[in-house]
């Protein structure tokens, strides 16, 4: 479904000082650097597949949907979504994707989300019965009912992100490239979005790549991942495999009848968090069964789960990885 | 989007289109208010034709010219480029470009859809025109009126594709709107709008029917006010045709190749 290979995007960045007479130097002589947002990336994404694309700010993640949409052009290397050459956005092309963007907006400002479905259909050319038929799915999954009827800049930011997700649907798309898309959204309202992407996947097939910051996003949607960081590729396959790699720790989690001295808890394990009524321990793999029995039979356990090492310290972890490989690398 | 889907859409962005005129209506009105230049100038060339007539004008006819470009101007204005501009430096360009329909469209169905608002403004003062200095105020004849409408049709076409050519410079500098400025400036001069292009001494008369100004208000202008025979009509409207021709494709070519650089800045 989508084949990138060794994809590059270079940008020209025009670079001065601060001050006056740099801003007046820079009339007659300015100076660029080269910025390698995107730096020979490779990677196959299969049809109905839901992918995360992770990386910190700057990583290049956006780039590259921006590329796989048709929005710009790559400064090297080949890039095929569904057969097309995305960058020659072809009509074909373009009723296949869509591209959700959290910080921008596809609603026509002043008019109700109605208007801007409606503008959809015409555009792409959606038959009057598929519309109504999509539209009152929407409707009822996003909960949109009195929503559509008002201006998009009278909606909160979770009701319009609803209706900026419905809009983007009106085509059903094979191939959707989801850029935080709940970004700036309350906890429950993020759940509402994950459980709808995943229910259009499931139900159409449809591709995904998703780029967040919430890794309880790529938790709920993503089996695998792509990690990049300075626009190369650092990682690339399963979420688990990735905990694995980097934290092959888990955490027992213990909630206490009574205060428990940091003591005898640090006999069973690393002590990563401590109070009267909770403990967190960290402890090799290999180390959780002797671990739990040993909690069971000398604390006054209340209760006791084992997890994985949250994600966001995992990527934080691998970022920092990442950072050091190649710092070594250029020194 | 292949051209009979384009059409197909059309309907569709001129509704929309009309209804964010309806929504930015004060805004719309605001900017009437700021066209009214025309009745300045009509004062003032009638004050200077009380006595004798200016060329061919009299001060009847300073009226009649007036009112016609204060009706021409609303009906042929576009703001595409401030649109541009501000879409190309924002990135929100991003989302038009998304959709398997040109921008160029929809920015000219958006142009459009404020028509049917701005008739309201002009209509009474077309009206008015016709009962204070008579029906030569309009075309009197079934080929004036065609031309006359072909004219309007031709100006709205090169304003709008002087605004897509110059907005699109943005995809090539940081910004292209002071270029507009520049443009208004010569337009002002050159247009027919403070006063008509025939008042200018020959040779530069020449030099303006050499120029797209004069084909976007002027034209329109003289033809709604019976100022021409049939052929030099005819001729006068080939010349803005040719116009309206080498400015589609120099703004479609400054587009296409615009659009490989955009960056689609912002998030």
């Amino acid at each position: 479904m989508i084949s990138v290979r060794d994809l590059r995007k270079h940008y020209q960045v025009h670079k001065r000082p601060p001050g006056l007479m740099a801003a007046f130097r820079s009339l007659i002589h300015r100076t660029y650097t080269t910025v390698k947002a995107v730096d020979g990336i490779s990677f196959e994404i299969k049809p109905g597949e839901r992918v995360g694309f992770l990386g910190p700010n700057g990583a290049g993640k956006t780039t590259t949907l921006k590329v796989l949409s048709g929005l710009l052009h790559p400064s090297g290397g080949e890039v095929m979504v569904d057969d097309h050459v995305p960058r020659h956005r072809e009509d074909a092309f373009l009723k296949k994707i869509m591209l959700v963007m959290g910080q921008k907006q596809q609603l026509l400002w002043d008019l109700p989300p109605s208007e801007t479905f409606e503008l959809n259909r015409a555009i792409y050319d959606v038959s009057r019965a598929q519309f109504k038929q999509t539209l009152d799915e929407l409707v009822t999954l996003l909960d949109l009912g009195d929503l559509i009827g008002k201006p998009a800049r009278q909606l909160s930011l979770g009701e319009r992100m609803k209706c900026e997700l419905a809009a983007a649907l009106i085509h059903r798309p094979k191939v959707l490239f989801l850029d935080e898309p709940t970004i700036g959204l309350d906890v429950s309202m993020q759940v509402t979005m994950r459980t709808f992407i995943k229910s259009y996947n499931e139900r159409h097939g449809a591709t995904l790549i998703l780029t967040s910051h919430y890794m309880d996003d790529v938790a709920a949607l993503c089996p695998r991942v792509i990690v990049i960081d300075k626009g190369q590729l650092s990682y690339d396959g399963g979420l688990d495999a990735l905990v694995q790699r980097v934290r092959p720790e888990k955490r027992v989690v213990l909630r206490l009848e009574q205060a428990v001295d940091v003591a005898r808890l640090a006999a069973l394990g690393k002590v990563v968090t401590h109070d009267n009524a909770t403990a967190v321990l960290q402890v090799p793999q290999e180390a959780v069964n002797t671990t739990v029995s040993r909690a069971l039979s000398t604390l006054p356990v209340q209760d006791l789960t084992v997890e994985n090492a949250p994600l966001e310290e995992v990527m934080s972890e691998l970022f920092a990885e990442t950072k050091a490989r190649r710092e070594t690398v250029s020194a | 989007m292949s051209m009979r889907g384009t059409l197909r859409a059309m309907p569709t962005l001129l509704r929309v289109g009309v209804s964010e005129a309806v929504a930015y209506r004060a805004e719309m009105f605001i900017w009437v208010l700021s066209t009214t230049m025309p009745f300045i100038s009509m004062a003032l060339w009638t004050a200077v034709a009380r006595y004798a007539p200016v060329g061919r004008y009299t001060s009847a006819d300073f009226v009649r010219y007036f009112l016609a470009a204060f009706v021409v101007r609303q009906m042929t204005g576009a703001w595409a480029a401030w649109m541009i501009n501000y879409e190309v430096r924002q990135g929100t360009l991003a989302m038009r470009l998304l959709r398997p329909i040109s921008p160029l469209w929809a920015y000219a169905a958006e142009n459009l859809g404020a028509m049917p608002l701005r008739l309201v403004v002009v209509t009474p003062v077309a009206i008015a025109a016709v009962y204070l200095q008579g029906w030569s105020s309009v075309p009197q004849t079934v080929w004036g009126w065609a031309f006359f409408l072909v004219a309007l049709f031709g100006g709205w076409l090169i304003t709008f594709l002087v605004n897509v050519a110059l907005g699109t410079l943005s995809l090539y500098m940081e910004s292209s709107t002071k270029l507009m400025d520049v443009w208004f400036a010569l337009f002002y001069v050159f247009s027919g709008y403070l006063y008509p292009v025939e008042l200018f001494p020959p040779a530069l008369k020449g030099l303006v029917d050499w120029l797209p100004f004069r084909y976007q208000v002027g034209l329109p202008v003289e033809l709604m006010t019976n100022k021409h025979d049939f052929w030099t009509a005819l001729t006068l409207l080939g010349a803005q045709w040719l116009w309206v021709g080498l400015l589609l494709l120099v703004s479609v070519v400054l587009w296409k190749r615009g659009l490989k650089r955009f960056a689609a800045f912002g998030g």
